[in-house]
């Protein structure tokens, strides 16, 4: 298989970010790619900042993504968008919900949420991608499904055709919300096509 | 041949039943945890979380000493609960496999402290194997039965953060699930399992017999192996280090070490010998370098390679780029955006039952001794309720030590011990034994949630359900601590801010230990209830911000007052609809009676 590439998902603790990396770790599997994902659990699921790092390729060694490494970051928060900015290098595509968390410092009024996230992100020769995905996902008739409209949003820019999500998502989601979960693929997935 | 992603606890756990692992036993400890609840999910085992790690441990060598496959887990430093019998068990032995999978925390992800567990491989003389991923991890775990019926002695299996929960592709052989062996049964041996001191004697030399016979295993194992490459740079090194090491220094020979004690020094010398320079890369401590060293040879390692945090690829470039190896143009990184180095820690959620207890406790302006677990949240501010947390169960023994050590003393704050249901059951019991035992004046808090929160949710002495979601009884915990002889105990409900306050200054107040109950269920068990979300009224908040001190991550401040000329500029609280349980705290702290249910 052709193809190589690192991928960073960050956000909020409890926001889906494990499926969603999940979901496309098996989606490279099941092109022929070689993957390895790393996640952290535990003390960090509680509404702290979580990242998962995804790599594929032919042979993949470490699990992390080294600085100025990572190609692609799916972004379920704003701020959790340049918070990993180190780890991107010029050209990396972020794939951002345009949602806001206030953490505390901005919840209690002692610091700004910070302002302009997406231009610093374009300034720095970023291509950025805003996806609504909470408005999409309510728009498919599930709110829970936002984790996997950023996947749809991050989908095209994956050696990976979308019938291979499509199997991996009707596999690995409950039966109950498996159509809400495939409605918010494609929406995502317009969004960047 | 499958192909499947799996982490490596899910490995092991599948690797464990493909070997006919019969029995289980564990105390939750990330990273550790996924181990035990997949291995539960298999059938024909037995599978169970133990109040603590001793008695996992225990509890596995009794299954070993039938002759039946046997599994114990645990958090590096639930190794340490562990270590008593840990230590003779590797003098007595036992005739069935004995798996101790001891998961290390590197970089402190979810622990207190980042001990490197290697040490105990060798200090208990017993064979240690360290995976570098999940494919190997389940491999080892047959290889390290295998060593351990061979060889009478349980096996380590060395993992850490980033091997128990990265994933990587697994092979999986779907037709080699194992029926469980059918084993011998108890045998009885006195001079093997009675550890009098005469008996003891006798075994201690058998272990330094089997130390020797293990010295050659480690020279032939598969696992420890020697990829040749360039030979002017030679790597040894061990564990996820492995990974970033072949992918940072791709034309460098390493010798990959799998079996990690004893370690081939044959084989290493061999390795030595051939190369110019010779590296050790490893995280944590100098374990492997500090062996080479003794026999003699030269090496570096620690030199460029950092004993503290984990490794990571960029973290071991550096390291060779220090050392003159590698050129220094390690890629130019993208520079810090404005709210990029805004910290986001985690929170206790929303409707947390701990938030109305340590609040209250916050107020008392009392020593508060925490414990291990959710409730260690409320260090950072604006709760900042506890002024200590050290391991599980410490905190009403701790409590106890500070109330003997101020008597007589000009400071006559009360002291507090706090600490979760779980954590009371794992080590607390004997430490408020010991308060009672020794007329000691504590006051205790006991967060009862019904369930094992910190971990991801598991099932304890308390919840009624065993791992394998079983009915059982439930510790009835006020029944316990009377037992104990601490007869002033009852339930409050940390929801009720008023009655919370009060019985803590009742408890101030009364002259003896007393345990407080706090009941409510963990908020991750269940589902929001919509028809008691709060909002705030607009028209009565006044924006004192007294509801942002709880650290409700569903309050944050909104928009700003209007018609206060010359006034410090006030903002209106806000509660998001989404998130906000309902558990009522905000409406009780507020003094302005803006915080009212959502109208339906």
């Amino acid at each position: 298989m052709e193809g190589s590439g690192n991928i960073l998902f960050s956000g909020v603790g409890g926001q889906g970010i494990l499926l969603a990396s999940e979901i496309t770790a098996y989606s490279l599997l099941a092109a022929g790619h070689d993957a390895k994902k790393s996640e952290v659990h535990g003390m960090a699921q509680r509404g702290g900042s979580v990242t998962a790092q995804l790599r594929y390729g032919k042979k993949v060694y470490s699990p992390l993504i080294e600085p100025g490494q990572a190609d692609i970051q799916v972004a379920f928060e704003m701020m959790e968008a340049v918070r990993y900015l180190p780890y991107l290098h010029k050209g990396s595509k972020v794939i951002v919900n345009t949602q806001k968390i206030l953490p505390p410092a901005v919840a209690t009024g002692q610091a700004e949420y910070p302002a302009d996230v997406l231009d610093n992100l374009i300034k720095r020769e970023i291509v950025v991608v805003p996806v609504d995905a909470f408005d999409l996902a309510r728009e498919v008739g599930e709110v829970r499904t936002a984790n996997v409209v950023m996947v749809g949003a991050m989908s095209p820019f994956l050696p990976v055709n979308p019938e291979v999500y499509e199997d991996i998502i009707r596999a690995r989601v409950p039966a109950k919300f498996r159509d809400a979960n495939l409605r918010a693929f494609e929406a995502g997935r317009r969004v960047s096509e | 041949m499958k192909n499947q992603i799996l982490s490596g606890n899910e490995a092991v756990a599948l690797g464990a039943f493909q070997t006919g692992v019969k029995v289980a036993s564990a105390y939750p400890g990330t990273p550790s945890t996924e181990i035990l609840q997949n291995f539960a999910t298999y059938k024909d085992v037995y599978a169970e979380w133990a109040p603590n790690e001793k008695v996992a441990l225990e509890v596995a060598i009794g299954s070993a000493m039938t002759g039946v496959r046997t599994l114990f887990t645990t958090k590096h430093v639930g190794l340490n609960v562990a270590a008593d019998p840990l230590m003779t068990l590797a003098y007595t032995g036992i005739p069935g496999g004995l798996l101790i999978v001891c998961a290390d925390d590197p970089g402190m992800h979810s622990s207190q402290n980042e001990q490197d567990n290697r040490f105990y491989a060798k200090f208990a003389k017993i064979p240690m194997l360290e995976p570098s991923d999940s494919q190997e991890a389940m491999e080892m775990v047959e290889e390290g039965l295998l060593l351990s019926e061979k060889y009478d002695c349980p096996t380590m299996l060395r993992m850490t953060t980033r091997v128990c929960h990265s994933k990587s592709i697994v092979q999986i052989d779907a037709g080699n699930q194992a029926a469980i062996p059918v084993a011998e049964g108890f045998k009885r041996d006195l001079k093997k399992f009675v550890m009098i001191p005469a008996f003891a004697k006798l075994r201690h030399p058998l272990v330094l017999e089997r130390e020797a016979k293990l010295e050659d295993i480690t020279e032939t194992t598969a696992f420890n192996r020697i990829e040749w490459n360039d030979n002017k740079i030679g790597i040894i090194t061990s564990g996820i280090t492995y990974q970033y090491v072949s992918e940072i220094m791709p034309d460098a020979s390493i010798l990959k070490l799998g079996m990690t004690f004893p370690l081939p020094k044959k084989k290493i010398k061999e390795f030595a010998d051939k190369v110019d320079r010779l590296f050790v890369v490893e995280e944590l401590e100098p374990y492997i370098e500090d062996e080479i060293r003794i026999m003699g040879l030269a090496v570096e390692g620690k030199a460029f390679f950092p004993k503290l945090d984990e490794l990571s690829p960029d973290v071991v470039a550096d390291g060779f780029a220090e050392a003159g190896v590698l050129p220094y143009d390690l890629p130019p990184v993208q520079e810090i955006a404005p709210g990029g180095d805004m910290p986001r820690p985690p929170l206790l959620c929303a409707g947390c039952p701990h938030r109305g207890l340590l609040y209250s406790l916050n107020k008392m302006k009392a020593i508060v001794h925490g414990d291990i677990g959710c409730s260690t949240l409320s260090v950072l501010p604006p709760l900042q309720s506890i002024d200590s947390t050290l391991c599980m169960g410490a905190s009403i023994s701790m409590a106890h030590g500070t109330v003997k050590a101020m008597a007589g003393l000009e400071d006559k704050r009360p002291v507090f011990a706090a600490l979760g249901d779980s954590t009371f059951f794992h080590s607390g019991i004997t430490s408020l034994m010991d308060v009672i035992y020794n007329k000691g004046n504590v006051n205790v808090v006991i967060m009862d949630n019904r369930i094992t929160a910190m971990t991801g949710g598991q099932q304890n002495p308390g919840t009624g359900h065993t791992l394998q979601m079983e009915e059982t009884y439930a510790v009835d915990i006020i029944e316990i601590v009377r037992a104990l002889g601490c007869r002033r105990a009852r339930e409050i409900d940390p929801f009720d801010m008023e009655g919370t306050m009060a019985a803590l200054k009742e408890e101030i107040a009364h002259d003896g230990p007393s345990v407080l109950v706090t009941k409510r269920p963990c908020v991750q068990l269940f589902r929001q209830d919509p028809l008691a979300v709060r909002t705030v009224d607009t028209d009565a908040c006044i924006g004192c911000k007294r509801c942002l001190k709880l650290g409700c991550p569903s309050i944050s401040q909104g928009d700003i007052i209007p018609d206060e000329a010359n006034k410090k500029e006030r903002r209106y609280s806000n509660i998001d609809a989404a998130t906000c349980y309902g558990c009522a705290l905000c409406e009780q702290v507020c003094t302005s009676n803006a915080i009212v249910y959502v109208a339906q």
